[in-house]
């Protein structure tokens, strides 16, 4: 008789085999939200300040100051017409115009920052250029806020994005698949169990998760910096908790669907909502305060939350935990509803 | 493996309606444990609503159902160790390798076969490590009995395992049948092949109209006809013969119509046939067409409807 192994292994193996097989999965889980992680993250990237623009009107005295003016780093300085000067100030390609004499005039629009800022730059510079002293000496540390940057706020997003997509499509495809060429209804001649059957799919997502995880926040470390402030083990049972979840609406999403349209209608339908109120590219902050408690009852929003609160403000779990409440109920409401309504063959 | 006389497959008044279509309407049916039992019937006869009633996927509406003297929702896993399935227009998992796929289906049984018994059994030896999706209809219909024939079933259930197949397949599938049947196994199959069901099948029951219609031997059902021989003849002049005189040449039992073909069921060619030819000639008849073939369960079930296993 030959050595058999464990159903429930079994099963999870053919589904893991299943998946590494198919390109276009790969693709979706685990390359698209890399590309995803970079394009957005060189879009937003922090830039240097930017040094302001200005000019300095023609007439006696204009060359020298303006060349004085342009050694500070943080203006670009030109001599131009009077008419020139004003018209670009007018358009906002220049924060400020100097007419030189003996009292210097600034030309700017106070109600932009930018003038205002101009307008103390120079003043600063013409004043010490004229001889002022600072009779007190300052120094100055810069400093940049761990996890301040959009890539910070992204690459967390994009992982509970994955959490959820590859839940959701890994399992309902496969499954409404399944049914639609009566494999089944063959396996359920069989005396496998159907309770082993489907905790399969949740042990190969729990795999999958752990390549996801990897793939994402590795990317983020070596390509961005992006640091895991809280413990490793907390992000490890955020996203696992969030993998399950996701599962059991999957799971419900394909409980009776026979075709592959359908269960996809289906599944866009669930995550819509999320994509955009959730936070995943921005934060739902952004949205009325009359709809926060709708948005606070989706899954992904307090998903996001925990994840960002350990990957990046590196709190504890047990801040965590009411949120995981709420993902885990979504879960293990929707994996009974899904049991109780599923459509073997 | 059972002594005979034993019953595999006992059903009493199996009744299933989907709607309005009444699909199964009150069928009995005994398989004999080691014997090859087969449901011979057109398309949308009952039998594939039958079978999975029998196998424990379709609820009855009625009827009492007995498989290795065991029912349905008493013990139904220690049961489906007991029973070999194979399915219609089952699509086993693209991407998995033969050997993948048997391995999962062996997991689900506590004793049976090793895998190289089954690839042999099956001749897919050589295709051990190949994607199912690249296998041929023949060899996934192979692969289909194999998963099957894993766990060394008691019982083996086998819906139209051949429809679709080229020749060649279809007679390997043949082999397999005979030889899990030699090793004592029960097997019960269903067909729309007269022939597949006459090679293979000890008893034949032919279903219509989710009714048993007949039962017995292949032979017997033949014999039923009361003769052993189908002529078959057509005229140039299409209409021009009477059935009276057809029915009183010599050996003559039946006499039946399909457009402008004749059909006699006859006991003796030998004399028929001269008798036939005599009688035209004295008409001046012409024939278009004439044979004769040994008759077979196609003609007993047109004997008894009116119409071909084909048909649908």
């Amino acid at each position: 008789m030959a050595r058999r192994q464990h159903p429930l292994w079994e099963l999870t193996r053919a589904r893991l085999l299943e998946f590494i097989r198919e390109p276009e999965a790969i693709f979706w889980v685990f390359v698209f939200p890399v590309l995803l992680a970079l394009g957005l993250g060189i879009a937003f990237r922090n830039r240097p300040a930017e040094s302001l623009r200005i000019a300095v009107q023609e007439g006696p005295g204009a060359v020298p100051l303006a060349e004085n003016l342009d050694n500070s780093p943080e203006l670009r300085a030109r001599v131009l017409p009077a008419a020139v000067a004003q018209n670009d100030l007018r358009t906002g390609k220049l924060a400020l115009v100097v007419i030189p004499g003996d009292s210097v005039t600034f030309v700017y629009d106070p109600t932009r920052s930018e003038g205002r800022l101009a307008r103390r730059v120079v003043d600063d510079a013409v004043q010490r250029a004229a001889g002022r002293s600072d009779p007190r000496a300052t120094g100055e540390r810069h400093l940049t806020e761990p996890g301040s940057r959009y890539i910070d706020f992204l690459i967390p997003g994009l992982l509970g994005l994955n959490l959820m997509g590859s839940g959701m499509w890994g399992i309902g495809f496969n499954i409404v698949q399944a049914r639609r060429r009566r494999l089944l209804k063959r396996l359920l001649a069989t005396p496998m169990l159907r309770s082993h059957y489907l905790l399969a799919y949740a042990l190969s997502r729990f795999i999958f998760m752990l390549a996801e995880l990897a793939a994402l926040v590795g990317f983020g470390w070596l390509v961005f910096d992006v640091r895991v402030h809280g413990s490793v083990i907390d992000l490890l049972m955020v996203s696992a908790i969030g993998a399950l979840a996701f599962s059991g609406l999957g799971l419900l999403a394909a409980s009776r669907a026979r075709t592959v349209e359908g269960v996809s209608g289906i599944m866009n339908l669930i995550m819509m909502p999320m994509w955009i109120f959730s936070g995943v590219f921005f934060s739902y902050a952004n949205f009325p305060d009359a709809m926060q408690p709708f948005i606070h009852a989706l899954p992904l929003t307090p998903l996001l939350d925990a994840l960002r609160s350990v990957m990046t403000d590196g709190a504890p779990l047990v801040e965590s935990l009411h949120r995981l409440a709420i993902v885990g109920a979504w879960g293990g409401l929707s994996f009974a509803a899904a049991l109780k309504i599923f459509r073997w063959s | 493996m059972s002594c005979a006389g034993e019953l595999a497959v006992r059903c009493q008044g199996l009744k299933k309606r989907y709607g309005n279509v009444v699909a199964v309407d009150g069928l009995d049916l005994e398989v004999r444990a080691g014997e090859c039992f087969g449901l011979l019937g057109p398309n949308g006869a009952g039998k594939t609503t039958t079978v999975e009633i029998l196998e424990g996927l379709l609820q009855p509406d009625a009827g009492d159902v007995q498989i290795l003297d065991m029912r349905w929702g008493e013990d139904d896993r220690a049961l489906r160790q007991r029973l070999g399935v194979q399915l219609q227009e089952t699509q086993l998992a693209e991407k998995l390798t033969v050997e993948e796929t048997l391995r999962l289906f062996r997991s689900f049984f506590k004793r049976g076969r090793s895998l190289d018994d089954v690839l042999k059994l099956v001749q897919l030896e050589d295709k051990r490590n190949a994607w199912v999706s690249r296998l041929s209809g023949g060899q996934q219909q192979r692969l289909a009995v194999a998963c099957a024939l894993v766990s060394h079933p008691e019982l083996l259930f086998l819906d139209e395992p051949t429809t679709g197949l080229d020749p060649q397949s279809r007679r390997q599938l043949w082999d397999l049948i005979v030889e899990f049947k030699s090793t004592g196994g029960t097997v019960l199959l269903t067909t729309h092949y007269m022939e597949e069901a006459h090679r293979l099948c000890d008893r034949v029951a032919i279903i219509d109209h989710g009714q048993v219609i007949a039962l017995g031997t292949p032979n017997q059902l033949i014999a039923t006809l009361g003769a052993e021989h189908v002529v078959e003849f057509a005229l140039e002049d299409g209409d021009a013969v009477a059935d009276q005189w057809l029915g009183q040449l010599p050996g003559v039992e039946e006499v039946r119509r399909e457009h402008d073909v004749v059909f006699l069921t006859v006991s003796e060619v030998h004399r028929s046939v001269p008798a036939l030819l005599n009688k035209l000639r004295e008409q001046n008849l012409t024939l278009s067409r004439l044979t004769t073939h040994h008759a077979t369960l196609e003609d007993v079930f047109v004997a008894l409807t009116g119409r071909h296993l084909r048909d649908g």
